[in-house]
């Protein structure tokens, strides 16, 4: 896949350059991602998702030429230093995009960083870089990390909750998603489990949830641990009984798919749902399953956005992505429409925007179906947002 | 009271499947002196035809019979192929060479069935939950997986103690060399305990599949309890896989569920629950040195 993307951004690259009308050569555009192991599909949306901005400009971003290099990190913080050291050193490239998981942007970002060129995530938001350590050259379009629990944290409280039973991996993402949902839940945590992040068999946990029997079950567990854990929580007989809320990496379109009915009724908070009524979103989902056949994740339109962000900064700068501080202040103004709504920048340059409610129904055809509700916070930023000084 | 109840139930679950991957292990390594470390394979294949299998036909009869097939197959051709030519190196020469059938099985499983983990349904027949007590239901899946051990284990002890396979097996584990001495075509014996071990191994990977996801890598994850269990029970013995499987389920399964709550009565949240989950994945390997320094052949030694 990773080749294919590559002789497609080669060939795009080579017809640009064919074109005698085009004088200008291509913004080089470096995107590391994770296409292996069990994220593997989150990094295929990620590639695509900025694929089809691109596409959809015919080879540019905000009018500017751009050339795309897709490499995979193998979800490995070694190796995605290495695929940046390489973009970096070898192809001179000024514009780093692409990383999903915290641990690997911990590793491979500061080297962007120390390199003087910039770095706009469109997924990893890990805390310690949007506090203190935030930097003028890091963007992030996605989300800071704990914000993403904290509207799940917000919709749980909204929903008039009293007892929450909440689980998370005992990793540092795991201990900042219960920490994040605390912060906005007020009432009372019945039960604060840590699982194991090689765990496959949550039978215990089942057992702690019914004896505690709160009102709600709030789970952090992304990808194919949280398959396995909705999977048992039906089969222990939880999933009609104690309502589920989640954040949205615990429940993407993929996750839906693969477990099937027993996702029917889990509720969870986004800042994107695919049925979002907006002309730039469903000009976006429809250009997507067109070109690729499936709806698009969350993952997939942040980084559309992340693309069309860029675009911005490149049409105010015309191109020029050397002088990183024009850059900057193209970027900061975020003129663009993102697939979300309202969008802009916070202190840190981290996102500040709304959050929605959506809910696992039963859709026409039988199958479950992720459909968007009403919104559950408005121009939300981030905690760590005070401690940044730009 | 219930809840106790419940997770024993859950303790006795999680140690019934890791019998059936020891009691192959401990086979192989007493009676053979081979240290297998592809055994965790064997679990993921067999994991992965009966998931084909169900996906296919969507019959879980066929499925336990595909993923019994191929787990017993492949084990008989390991040993035929790569094993027999390792008994009468060390143990090292051993460990490198089923590491890399490790290496080897999941990189075939990634090319053939791709790096996503398949999901493989409750059949029908045992789906749903029962109530033990008022108040208590309990997955009737876990149940038949606990059966099925209890039965595995009954007709593995009628195997050893009462059939002249069995004897060979017994003979085979306390004192190799006398067996072979006495003209016993000891290479037989091999293959066969081998396959035994893996027909076991596969049974474990199909139970397992419903429950968790089938995935590469899942028999390492399993694998490494099923060491404890072999040295707490002590190697060679099958009666000491059932009772270290039992000791290592139900411990490992009442700290994780306990101690995490028992240590918040005494210190602060953040702190018990840093300490707890520490603790109670140490558990298990606590209990084993303690084992060990107590009687270091294990609970139930079969070498005199």
């Amino acid at each position: 896949m990773t080749t294919k993307t590559l002789i497609r951004s080669l060939a795009m690259a080579a017809a640009l350059a064919a074109a005698p009308a085009m004088a200008q050569t291509p913004v080089k555009i470096g995107l590391v991602t994770t296409l292996s192991g069990p994220g593997g599909y989150i990094g295929a949306d990620i590639r695509d998702g900025f694929q089809i901005a691109i596409d959809m400009e015919g080879g540019r971003l905000g009018g500017i030429p751009v050339q795309l290099l897709v490499e995979d990190d193998g979800f490995n913080p070694g190796k995605g230093k290495q695929v940046v050291e390489k973009f970096l050193k070898t192809e001179r490239i000024k514009l780093v995009t692409g990383i999903v998981f915290s641990n690997i942007a911990g590793a491979a970002v500061p080297d962007v960083l120390d390199e003087g060129a910039i770095y706009v995530s469109p997924n990893a938001g890990p805390s310690n870089f949007a506090g203190k350590e935030c930097h003028k050259n890091y963007f992030v379009v996605s989300w800071q990390n704990d914000s993403l629990h904290e509207s799940a944290g917000k919709a749980v409280q909204d929903l008039g909750y009293k007892r929450a039973f909440i689980l998370a991996p005992n990793y540092q993402a795991g201990r900042d998603a219960l920490t994040g949902f605390k912060r906005f839940f007020k009432g009372e945590i019945a039960g604060e489990v840590y699982t194991r992040l090689d765990q496959t068999d949550y039978a215990a946990e089942m057992a702690q949830i019914r004896a505690a029997n709160p009102d709600v079950v709030f789970q952090f567990h992304p990808g194919g641990l949280g398959i396995t854990f909705l999977r048992q929580y039906q089969q222990a007989g939880l999933a009609g009984a104690i309502p589920m809320v989640v954040a949205a990496p615990s429940m993407d379109l993929t996750t839906m798919n693969s477990v099937g009915d027993s996702a029917v009724g889990v509720r969870l908070t986004s800042h994107w749902f695919h049925d979002f009524d907006n002309p730039t979103s469903k000009k976006f989902v429809e250009e997507f399953q067109k070109k690729f056949n499936r709806l698009p994740t969350f993952y997939a339109s942040q980084s559309f956005d992340t693309a069309l962000a860029i675009g911005a900064a490149l049409k105010g700068t015309n191109g020029n992505v050397n002088n990183t501080d024009a850059f900057r202040t193209a970027m900061l103004k975020a003129e663009f429409q993102s697939v979300r709504g309202p969008f802009r920048f916070g202190p840190n340059q981290h996102p500040i925007q709304d959050w929605w409610a959506g809910e696992i129904v039963r859709g026409p055809d039988g199958k479950p179906m992720m459909k968007s509700g009403a919104r559950v916070m408005s121009n939300h930023g981030d905690a760590y947002a005070a401690d940044c000084k730009l | 009271m219930t809840l106790v109840l419940e997770q024993l139930l859950n303790g006795v679950q999680l140690g019934v499947m890791l019998f059936m991957l020891a009691a192959g292990l401990t086979l192989i390594f007493g009676i053979m002196g081979v240290i297998n470390l592809a055994h965790g394979s064997l679990f993921m294949v067999g994991a992965y035809a009966a998931a084909v299998t169900a996906a296919q036909t969507g019959s879980f009869l066929l499925a336990l019979v595909a993923g019994l097939a191929a787990a017993g197959v492949l084990g008989m051709v390991i040993e035929f192929v790569v094993l027999r030519r390792l008994y009468a190196r060390d143990h090292l020469d051993q460990v490198l060479a089923t590491f890399g059938l490790i290496l080897f099985f999941n990189q075939s499983i990634i090319l053939i069935f791709g790096r996503q983990p398949m999901f493989v349904n409750i059949p029908p027949a045992f789906q749903g939950a029962v109530e033990l007590l008022p108040g208590v239901p309990y997955p009737i899946y876990r149940l038949v997986i606990i059966a099925v051990g209890i039965l595995v284990a009954l007709g593995l002890w009628v195997l050893i103690t009462r059939t002249r396979i069995g004897m060979l097996v017994r003979a085979g584990a306390t004192n190799r060399e006398m067996v072979r001495a006495l003209g016993v075509d000891i290479r037989l014996l091999y293959t066969v305990v081998f396959g035994l071990g893996a027909l076991l191994a596969g049974l474990a990977g199909i139970m397992a599949g419903p429950l968790t996801s089938v995935q590469v890598g899942m028999g390492e994850q399993i694998l490494i309890l099923t060491f404890v269990v072999v040295v707490i029970g002590g190697i060679g013995s099958v009666r000491g896989a059932v009772f270290g499987a039992l000791l290592v389920g139900v411990v490992d399964t009442m700290l994780r569920a306990f101690l995490p709550g028992f240590l918040r009565t005494m210190m602060a949240g953040s702190e018990a629950d840093a300490l707890g989950a520490g603790l109670s994945s140490m558990g298990v390997y606590l209990l084993m040195a303690l084992v060990l320094l107590l009687r270091p052949k294990g609970l139930f030694p079969a070498h005199g």
